[in-house]
């Protein structure tokens, strides 16, 4: 089956900005993996149990026990802008 | 809207109350000071790894089981990618082809009329954090700036998907009631809805009566009251049909209710922001849920608030009470040991759903912080089925004993409230009244009813209010002659 892969709204998801060089180049790469992922898909694999993780292990929980949580003008420091114990950002939606 | 049909589901979710969060150990509090429930984990800090808290998925489990669900032994954890600022990973955990529950049922009943409604999936995932828009009336668009804080992000959330089975505002408002109703009694959460620990958002579409085909549909946010989502679903179900009847089509998009206008308007179109980019989280291992394991939940059960109105209609307890009794537990559990303890039904069913209900509210308490106990519901049905105090005196006695002011009997003492049970005392009461009023008297005994109220009257004040009215009357008439 030939790959036909929107590499523009693939970027565009992702919030990457590409020029149409990088567009062409990612889009080539992009599509060479798909067909490797598609070699894969051909193989028969009736009665294989599906794999959902690498580790055969499942049920890795922990206690509902509190531990503590960082001071906050240490998580603050690390933004680029605050107030009043928040972190501030830019306007998220334009008025309609 | 005759000759049109509404076709709504609803998307119901739950915070779990936890002591921790759903992948890390920061504590759920509701109202902390901003950002001061935090660390890497929950804050998306690069590096960071999450394991999920084994009493969130207890508490799923439950939620699952009590609403019918089967139980999937295996499921797993995705990454649904959006970008917005409360998401500080720019992916959520949740779960997408393989929830942990799946196809339940939850049956509610409106003025009577009972349906089943069929709940698609209940899965498990993280909250996100609380954005406070600045300016424009703290509405997003057009805002100046936003604030976030992330000591939400992270909390256990589970999301309940119900089948698009409800027909109109009504059953939608008593669907997210009986869900509020379930989940409370499961204790797993305080479902809170003005505090956002229970939030809805509905689809909803439309079609002419007798059409198989769905209508295009609209989901509305923003929901966070019973009545809103009643309020909120009638109001898009009239757009829609005015928007069909006028020859429009029905956009598919996102609305926000707002219970100010009383009307839901526009929030974004549904065009591109569908496509979450869902993959497997590579953090998280599956989860196995084995037979037994369901089995324990199962088991451990509590009694859901449909088994209790049905096992309380048997007792005789009347509709109204069953349903206040079915949506508290704590006053249900009260209710239930104060009848085992021998307490009238009747009068137990009316003091904990009226004097009970509105001390708590009056004084915004907990039960436990009262100190009435189920025994103490016994002795004041003895005391009234008795004769020793009369019904109005026992809902003071109540109060005194929500107080700690004592037993039934010692409040009753302390505030001089016991009856005379005392014949000779009460007789020789009516006696005095008789001479005193004779005139009164003479037209009992030609059989003039009006005046009977009057004498018990006189003699209930004789009494400083302490004659059984009832026995009063009866002696006043067999002297009277019959």
């Amino acid at each position: 089956m030939p790959i036909d892969i929107d590499i523009a709204k693939v970027a565009r998801l992702a919030r990457i900005a590409l020029g149409e060089e990088e567009l062409e180049r990612y889009g080539a790469q992009l599509t060479a993996i798909l067909e490797a992922a598609e070699q894969v898909q051909a193989l028969p694999t009736e009665g294989v149990e599906p794999t959902s993780h690498p580790l055969p292990s499942t049920n890795a929980f922990r206690p509902d026990v509190v531990t503590a949580s960082l001071p906050r003008v240490e998580i603050l420091a690390a933004a680029p802008e605050t107030e009043d114990g928040y972190f501030k950002v830019p306007r998220i939606l334009e008025a309609p | 809207m005759s000759g049109w049909e509404a076709v709504v589901g609803i998307e119901t979710h739950v915070e779990l109350q936890t002591a921790s969060k759903m992948f890390c150990g920061c504590p759920v509090v509701f109202g902390a000071e901003p950002n001061t429930t935090t660390c890497p984990v929950c804050l998306g800090l690069p590096g960071a790894m999450p394991v999920p808290n084994e009493e969130a998925i207890e508490g799923i489990l439950r939620i699952g089981t009590a609403l019918d669900c089967e139980i999937a032994e295996h499921s797993v954890f995705h990454r649904k990618n959006y970008f917005y600022p409360d998401l500080p990973k720019n992916y959520q955990i949740s779960q997408y082809d393989v929830p942990i529950c799946h196809d339940g049922s939850v049956e509610i009943d409106v003025d009577g009329d009972a349906s089943v409604i069929g709940i698609t999936r209940v899965h498990m995932e993280e909250d996100t954090g609380k954005s406070i828009h600045v300016g424009e009336g703290g509405r997003i668009h057009g805002a100046e700036h936003s604030l976030v804080d992330f000591n939400r992000s992270g909390v256990p959330l589970v999301e309940i998907v119900s089948e698009p089975d409800l027909r109109s505002p009504e059953q939608a408002r008593e669907y997210g009631a009986e869900l509020q109703r379930i989940v409370r009694a499961l204790g797993v959460s305080d479902v809170r809805l003005e505090e956002g620990s229970m939030r809805f958002d509905a689809n909803i579409s439309v079609r002419r009566a007798g059409d198989v085909e769905y209508g295009t549909r609209t989901e509305v946010k923003n929901v966070n009251s019973l009545r809103s989502l009643q309020r909120a679903i009638a109001h898009e179900i009239e757009r829609q049909i005015g928007v069909l009847e006028s020859g429009e089509p029905v956009v598919q998009e996102t609305r926000h209710w707002s219970e100010d206008l009383g009307a839901t308007t526009l929030m974004r179109s549904k065009e591109e922001s569908e496509d979450y980019r869902y993959f497997l989280e590579p953090d998280l291992v599956p989860m196995r849920v084995d037979a037994s394991w369901q089995a324990r939940v199962r088991e451990a059960l509590p009694e859901l608030p449909a088994a209790r109105r049905a096992r309380y209609k048997g007792l005789g307890v009347d509709r109204r009470t069953a349903a206040v009794l079915a949506a508290a537990p704590d006053i249900a559990d009260l209710f239930d040991a104060a009848v085992s303890a021998g307490a009238d039904v009747r009068l137990s069913g009316i003091w904990v759903t009226g004097e009970l209900v509105a001390y708590l509210r009056a004084g915004d308490r907990a039960l436990d912080e009262t100190a009435v106990e189920p025994d103490h519901l016994a002795e004041l049905s003895a005391m009234v089925t008795g004769g020793r105090l009369s019904a109005t005196a026992a809902k003071e006695v109540l109060g005194g004993v929500l107080d700690g002011d004592g037993s039934p009997g010692e409040v009753a003492a302390a505030r001089d409230l016991l009856q005379i049970t005392d014949a000779g005392a009460i007789e020789s009461a009516v006696a005095a009244v008789i001479g005193e009023h004779a005139d009164a008297f003479a037209k009992l005994r030609e059989g003039d009813e009006k005046v009977l109220g009057f004498l018990v009257g006189q003699v209930m004040r004789a009494t400083g209010g302490k004659a059984d009215p009832r026995q009063v009357s009866e002696l006043l008439r067999s002297k009277a002659g019959g």
